[in-house]
């Protein structure tokens, strides 16, 4: 099992949350939703696996590279 | 006409305002959140107020903020720039009740062309063209039924809706039972309102829009076309006057019909009416904007009017100025702070900004070096706006703007647009709305 952390590309706010510490998620599944300039940019799965973590809550302010979730392969 | 008159918006077209203002010898009132405050248009207002805070829901999305400012400045009318609250026909009416005008068309236009689906019905009863469309539906079933009717492939979209957001594809029944709900939650998340409606798809049309004016006494005239087909996800990014490549005699019948349609309905000072032009040269209404646009500038350099300084003389109740005809091409390319190849957008401090001035080049921006280009708004860096005596003379004239434009501590979508206006297919002006998604 690796450990896969999904930071984030912009500075910008959690719109959204779409899933939950547990759940199983496939390559391309969305995890969360972020808001920067108007426009609302999905966070997508990057591996088949669970979520081991959420590091972000929603409305929560995000930096650039910040991480917002892990991620644990099978 | 008026005196003072408030800016409530930010960045280009707050800019733009003000120096309409100026050359009218009007004063004006800037505000500004607390990441706008280094902003370059501040100092060229007769004043400037802050606005507490930094989301829009905070400062220029705040109405009861905006009015303290309104009658604490003094100041006899307002104008709303576009986006934010210019088409809040409840927000222009609690400023009239001030005793202030609102520079902009009657209350009631912003809400008859907020809702779309009813904005549709009306130009269709007064004569003007829509293509098919559904009435708003409550439920995927009512979809599944209207769709079935109307035929794949069909367009979704929120009845409050504008700027692209919720809108969606859909080919088959199976795309529409996905869709149905993604786009009901957009509509909700954005507009407050879940209303949606089905539209039907057209897969490579133009879109060409109408600049109107409107005066108080009934009379609307327009002011020819433009072409803003280059668009990335209903967003537009390079404007042009005139439509490249149509037959003069069809836009001009549409574009009389525009002013007609526009005329009969009563409609008062100025707007744009946009269309969708198939490729058999159908017409379709996409929905009218009841506010200055973002890419005015254009009709500006084809026509020699000051439509700013037109749409303030037309609200404080002057007659229509005299519309000239046409002169060369213009064309707009709008610099977004994203990223080139991931669209993703960009934030930061403009370490370099700095932008040439150059024969029939013309930029518009809100922003200067030092400032901090934040999360808060939406990515309109500038626009480049090049005039020439043909279209290849004003392409060339952006691209030299364009290249000569030096942005650093952001990144820009510069070598898009300059890839674009390089592009065969764009300078033989075989444009469409999903141009610019085949290109990438």
């Amino acid at each position: 099992m690796a450990r896969h952390e999904v930071e984030s590309e912009v500075q910008g706010r959690v719109w959204k949350i779409e899933v939950s510490v547990g759940d199983r998620v496939e390559e391309g599944d969305v995890l969360l939703i972020l808001e920067s300039m108007k426009m609302e940019i999905p966070v997508e799965s990057t591996i088949t696996g669970s979520v081991a973590e959420l590091r972000v809550k929603l409305e929560e302010a995000v930096e650039e590279d910040q991480v917002l979730a892990v991620l644990e392969s099978d | 006409m008026f005196s003072k008159v408030l800016v409530a918006n930010r960045g280009a077209i707050a800019r733009r305002i003000i120096r309409a203002c100026s050359e009218l010898g009007i004063a004006s009132v800037a505000v500004y959140s607390e990441a706008d405050a280094g902003a370059p248009y501040l100092e060229e207002a007769s004043e400037a107020h802050a606005l507490a805070g930094n989301t829009a829901a905070e400062t220029y999305l705040n109405a009861s903020a905006l009015l303290k400012v309104l009658q604490s400045s003094g100041a006899d009318a307002l104008h709303p720039g576009y986006g934010f609250l210019a088409e809040k026909a409840d927000f222009a009416r609690s400023v009239i009740s001030t005793g202030a005008a609102f520079i902009g068309p009657d209350p009631k236009w912003l809400a008859a062309m907020g809702d779309k689906v009813a904005a549709r019905k009306l130009m269709a009863d007064a004569g003007f063209p829509v293509f098919p469309g559904s009435e708003p539906l409550e439920n995927l079933d009512q979809a599944l039924a209207a769709a079935q009717m109307l035929g794949y492939p069909l367009m979704l979209k929120p009845s409050a809706g504008g700027g692209g957001i919720g809108m969606r594809v859909v080919r088959d029944a199976k795309e529409l039972k996905k869709g149905f709900g993604l786009s009901q939650k957009m509509a909700m998340a954005a507009f407050a309102d879940s209303g949606i409606y089905l539209e039907s798809y057209l897969a490579t049309p133009r879109h060409v829009e109408f600049q109107l004016l409107g005066d108080n006494d009934g009379r609307v005239v327009h002011v020819h076309e433009r072409d803003c087909s280059i668009q990335r996800r209903h967003q537009k990014v390079i404007e042009e006057s005139p439509a490249p490549g149509l037959d003069r005699g069809e836009v001009k019948v549409m574009a009389d019909r525009a002013a007609e349609t526009a005329e009969r309905l009563g409609y008062n000072n100025v707007g744009t009416l946009e269309t969708l032009r198939d490729t058999s040269g159908g017409y379709g209404f996409l929905e009218m904007n009841t506010r200055i646009q973002v890419e005015h500038g254009v009709t500006e350099a084809v026509t020699g009017l000051d439509l700013l300084a037109e749409q303030i003389r037309l609200a404080a109740g002057a007659r229509l100025p005299v519309i000239p005809e046409l002169r060369g091409h213009a064309l707009e390319a709008r610099i977004y702070a994203e990223d080139p190849r991931s669209h993703m957008p960009s934030t930061g401090v403009l370490q370099l900004f700095r932008y040439p001035v150059l024969e029939g080049v013309r930029v518009e921006t809100g922003y200067c070096e030092g400032q901090a280009v934040t999360p808060y708004y939406d990515p309109l860096l500038a626009k480049v706006i090049g005039w020439g005596v043909t279209r290849e003379q004003a392409i060339g004239r952006v691209l030299i703007g364009l290249r000569a434009f030096s942005v650093q501590g952001v990144k820009t979508n510069i070598p898009l647009l300059t890839r674009v206006l390089e592009d065969g297919e764009f300078l033989r002006g075989h444009v469409h709305t999903g141009f610019l998604q085949d290109f990438l």
